[in-house]
């Protein structure tokens, strides 16, 4: 199903010298047999596998997670998640999307179905009878930390609702699904910081970035809403403008997974990646140039930090930790645990939900070695945080939420805006 | 000494030796095969694996095009499993003749190939990577075509029949009786190369398949036969960038191929006539021209990763022929030395193609009939050899016999997908000498690393499988399916655990008082010797960092080259050492052995 170009993903393959790193760094080959390692599925499978043909080799790639931790150890430069992400594409080609996956990749139109009237669909997906046959109807884990709609409306209808700053300075927000109606706060914390520092904030129209479509396999869909993406968001990067969101993975899929992934590499998608920033990272070029108000508030209180996953494969340093080691009385402490275990929608299916969260006991180890006093946590993937909180039961903050608070403009308590405007 | 007698002795263990053992054997002729090194060592393991549709020679030697196709259709029946139907491309580049495609496309309707010409457009989608500048492309049935397999399946199928098969066992003298002009061939002395033995075999009618080699085998009859052994040297890229065959639309010429097989894809060939067939040795120039004529046909694919070069050599024949072997013909010839030589019960049967090799078989012995006064007739085309019911081969056939068995953890060769039963049950049950001789069966150490995963794994697996051996356990090569050699999923039960003792069976023609071949240092060096061969040529790039790695996994951790038992030596260590390529590092051989103190690969 895919085509093979010489900057297609397949073709680093040809960089592995089989030093099984990859292997040895893989969060899911060291809980389950069930995944034979990066390297296996990745570039030595890929020699057995063939471009343009349907009928797919491959059973065990489905249990990669797609932390993408392998890229990073990666000594050579293979691109193992995203020869991984094709090989799941091609079994979905040759059999099919099982029914929850596809609903997986349909969380925008959840999210939009849902918001419609949150109470009563928090109560008839969130309850132990609902979520018992979910699991065995659909094989939609149980336990795992599915989000809750959110009761105070989406985002963008905060955002159209209320006035906004006007400025010369304007900045792009890609606010991503997960904000706009599980976690509408990080979207308000966002524009209140933003405004803060003077930045006129546009929300154009935009859509899912394609993350759940593309990791279950469905790649002409995800593909579409890439597209979909791109034409929506580029003329905001050909004037100039920053384009700038607060999921640091929805954020990797406009810049580089997609069109990696799809094999779609043009002047667009070019343009369309250098005006993309994840918001720690381009807080913290503000920073560098001088421009970011530092007046921070004391914030006295430990705060573990846990590096996501997607956040690494931005390879952009620690963008959050910088900024937050501004903040006066904020012990922030830096977790190595590699990946929290739910990857994206890996740790919500049944039959990986154990895995995931053995994956995160790394995480939760870290979390629970930093004292009882800790009262919240900080990731910059909503995924993290959902699964942070699931599996420590501590409350978990967008690092954006902690610039807010620091700035006086939040309350990380009630997680909303102190002064609206 | 001891003797052997039979109705039909075939020298020569390739394509076509084990063809005519099973032609013969079917047709119920008593039947010996003896070869003098492993089955496929010579040139059918060294070809680049095209089954050919005819298309290459449909201009130039109609007559050979016209067996190709018509064998074509046959092999992709009778060795169905041995064959990739990728279909071929014949390529109309800027560079080539204008007149030439018109030429060709009249040709093949004139031979009944079917030819069908596509647009180029169509003929990207399929292959991304061809030259988009192309201006006409034709589809031919080409196929790709796994020597190895196919050999041992008819080997398989020979043995079935009754006949017998020992390899290592080379011919020393053909057995000549009679005086002058009432000669007769009665069979040869062999030696059993592991043992050390001579051997006495008496033939009725001797069948000299030695391919290139025939020349030295007829000699010892004092029968001059004059072959022009054509060096062909290839190049394999590390993955199947292309699931088609691609030639140019022209003369044949060199480097105008690249044929997708198993795991890689090859470009070929070079045509180079050399004076002695075990002159294998790789020239800079013939790397060279591989890379500048495969650009032709794909841009960029100099700059792939190539994991090994290797050269075999054509068993061409034409009488009193002295041009180049690129324009020699690829027609068979079969000499029957009895009306050429006065010689009789000696025929000699060379040139085609390994696509031909069913009819030379059926050639040979419809001629060896006359002499033997019957005229049974040939029924291979209509024979299938054991394994067909696997259907075509697939590229992904052993990744997905891996994952369904979930037998990841038992792979010992990682990149060619081998698993630790694969690897002892063609040990237990096919003559093995070195982990070459496994190489051949099941691609161990094929892939990108060459050896460097597992070398080490594999000389210990075939050092305990070789003492079992010693110790009287049985063998039971009948449990053993060759055809299934390939198939992880057939081969999940290990020979050495399952293995019932003391129940009678075959013993294999090489085992028992071989502990000397058996030494695991000595299997060590020789295939890692083997390996570096290949990757000599080609030792740039990716490929030069992963033999960074593989030196320290064998030299800096595992201390190589200080291992015990340094003199010792197995009958192929002496081939493995002998330079293989003759760059400008060759003015040092020392430098060209994987032990030397200061290996190529770690030039400061």
């Amino acid at each position: 199903m895919h085509t093979a170009s010489w900057h297609s993903v397949g073709m680093t393959l040809d960089e592995c010298i089989k030093c099984n790193v990859c292997t040895t760094y893989c969060p899911v080959a060291a809980v389950t047999d069930k995944f034979p390692g990066p390297k296996y599925v990745g570039p030595q499978a890929q020699r057995f596998r063939e471009c343009g043909q349907i009928k797919s080799p491959d059973i065990s790639v489905d249990y990669c997670s797609a932390c993408r931790v392998c890229n990073e150890v990666c000594p050579s430069g293979v691109k193992i998640a995203e020869i991984n992400a094709r090989a799941k594409a091609q079994i979905v080609a040759d059999r099919g999307i099982p029914i929850r996956n596809w609903f997986f990749g349909r969380n925008e139109q959840l999210g939009r179905i849902g918001s419609i009237a949150p109470q009563i669909a928090n109560l008839g997906f969130h309850n132990p009878f609902s979520r018992l046959m979910a699991e065995k109807i659909m094989g939609v884990a149980r336990h795992a930390p599915i989000p809750h709609w959110s009761t105070e409306g989406s985002f963008r209808k905060w955002f159209f609702r209320t006035p906004r700053l006007k400025s010369d300075k304007k900045v792009v927000y890609f606010h991503g699904c997960s904000t706009n109606y599980y976690e509408p706060q990080v979207g308000k914390a966002a524009v209140a910081v933003l405004e803060h520092l003077g930045y006129e904030v546009i929300v154009p129209p935009q859509n899912c970035c394609g993350l759940p479509m593309l990791n279950n396999g469905e790649f002409r869909a995800g593909e579409k809403l890439y597209r979909d993406n791109l034409a929506k968001l580029l003329p905001y990067a050909d004037k100039g403008l920053p384009i700038v969101g607060t999921s640091v993975s929805c954020v990797l899929v406009l810049r580089e997974e997609a069109s990696e992934m799809l094999d779609i590499e043009n002047d667009q998608t070019r343009r369309f990646r250098s005006a993309l920033w994840d918001m720690s990272e381009w807080l913290r070029d503000l920073l560098d140039q001088g421009k970011l108000d530092t007046n921070f508030r004391e914030l006295k209180m430990i705060v573990p930090y846990h590096v996501s996953c997607q956040a690494r494969a931005h390879r952009m340093g620690r963008p959050s930790l910088d900024v937050m080691t501004l903040i006066p009385g904020l012990d922030v402490r830096e977790g190595n645990a590699k990946c929290c275990g739910l990857a994206g929608t890996y740790g919500y299916k049944a039959e990986k939900y154990d895995i995931a969260m053995e994956i995160g006991e790394e995480a939760f180890r870290f979390i629970r070695a930093q004292g009882d006093d800790v009262k919240f946590t900080t990731s910059d993937s909503e995924i993290c945080r959902w699964q942070l909180e699931h599996g420590t039961h501590k409350d978990c903050r967008a690092p954006i939420e902690i610039f807010a608070a620091a700035y006086g403009l939040y309350d990380l308590d009630r997680r909303r805006l102190l002064v609206e405007r | 000494m001891k003797r052997i007698e039979t109705e039909i002795l075939v020298i020569g263990g390739g394509a076509t030796g084990t063809g005519i053992a099973w032609d013969a054997a079917l047709r119920g002729f008593r039947v010996l095969l003896v070869e003098k090194r492993d089955l496929t060592h010579g040139t059918t393991g060294r070809y680049h694996g095209l089954l050919h549709s005819g298309g290459r020679y449909v201009v130039k030697d109609p007559h050979s095009a016209a067996e190709c196709i018509a064998e074509n259709r046959i092999l992709r029946k009778t060795h169905m499993h041995c064959i990739e139907d990728t279909g071929g491309f014949f390529v109309v580049t800027p560079e080539d003749d204008n007149e030439y495609p018109d030429q060709f496309y009249a040709a093949c309707a004139r031979l009944e190939i079917p030819c069908e010409e596509i647009s180029v457009a169509a003929a990207l989608k399929r292959e991304p990577l061809m030259n988009p500048e192309a201006r006409r492309v034709f589809v031919v049935p080409d196929g790709a075509a796994d020597s190895f397999q196919a050999t041992h399946s008819t080997a398989q199928a020979a043995r079935q029949a009754g006949a017998q098969i020992l390899n290592y066992h080379e011919v020393v003298q053909l057995l000549v009786e009679g005086g002058e002009g009432d000669r007769r061939v009665v069979g040869a002395r062999v030696r059993d190369v592991a043992r050390g033995e001579d051997v006495e075999i008496r033939a009725r009618m001797t069948i000299n398949a030695a391919g290139a080699w025939s020349g030295v085998v007829a000699k010892t009859a004092g029968v001059r036969v004059d072959v022009i052994p054509g060096k062909g040297t290839m190049l394999a890229v590390n993955h199947r960038i292309i699931n088609t065959v691609l030639n140019r639309c022209k003369m044949p010429d060199d480097g105008d191929i690249i044929v997708p097989i198993h795991t890689v894809s090859v470009l070929g060939t070079t045509d180079e006539r050399v004076e002695d067939p075990e002159h294998l040795t790789i020239e800079p120039w013939e790397v060279e021209l591989l890379l500048r004529e495969g650009e032709k046909l794909i841009p960029g694919v100099s700059r792939t990763r190539f994991v090994r070069a290797w050269a075999g050599v054509r068993p061409l024949y034409q009488e009193h022929y002295n041009g180049a072997s690129r324009d020699a013909t690829r027609d068979l010839t079969l000499l029957d030395h009895k009306t050429r030589d006065g010689v009789a019960g000696f025929l000699t049967i060379l040139g085609g193609k390994w696509t031909t090799f069913r009819l030379m078989a059926q050639v040979t012995m419809d001629k060896a009939c006359e002499y033997l006064g019957t005229c049974k007739s040939c029924v291979t085309a209509q024979t299938v050899v054991p394994g067909v019911e696997q259907g075509h081969y697939w590229l992904g056939h052993r990744l997905r016999e891996v994952e369904e068995h979930h037998l990841q953890s038992e792979l010992v060769c990682e990149c060619e997908l081998v698993t630790r039963a694969m690897l002892e049950n063609a040990a237990r049950n096919n003559p093995t000498l070195t982990l070459d001789d496994l190489r051949r069966d099941v691609r161990l150490g094929m892939g990108p690393c060459q050896g460097g995963f597992c070398t080490y794994r594999a000389a210990g697996i075939l050092h305990q499988v070789k003492s079992q051996n010693e110790k009287g356990k049985s063998e039971e090569p009948a449990r053993w399916e060759v055809a299934y050699m390939q198939s992880p999923a057939h081969n999940q039960r290990s020979a050495i655990s399952d293995q019932p003792s003391a129940v009678g069976g075959q013993p294999s023609a090489v085992s028992g008082q071989q502990s000397q071949f058996a030494n695991p240092n000595l299997l060590l060096r020789d295939f890692l010797q083997e390996r570096w061969k290949g990757l000599l040529p080609i030792l740039w790039g990716r490929q030069l960092k992963q033999e960074r790695l593989d030196e320290l996994i064998y030299l800096a951790l595992m201390n190589a080259d200080h291992l015990p038992d340094e003199n010792a030596t197995s009958p192929m260590s002496e081939f493995y050492a002998r330079i293989a390529f003759s760059g400008q590092l060759s003015a040092n051989s020392d430098q060209h052995s994987a032990f030397s103190e200061e290996p190529i690969s770690r030039e400061r």
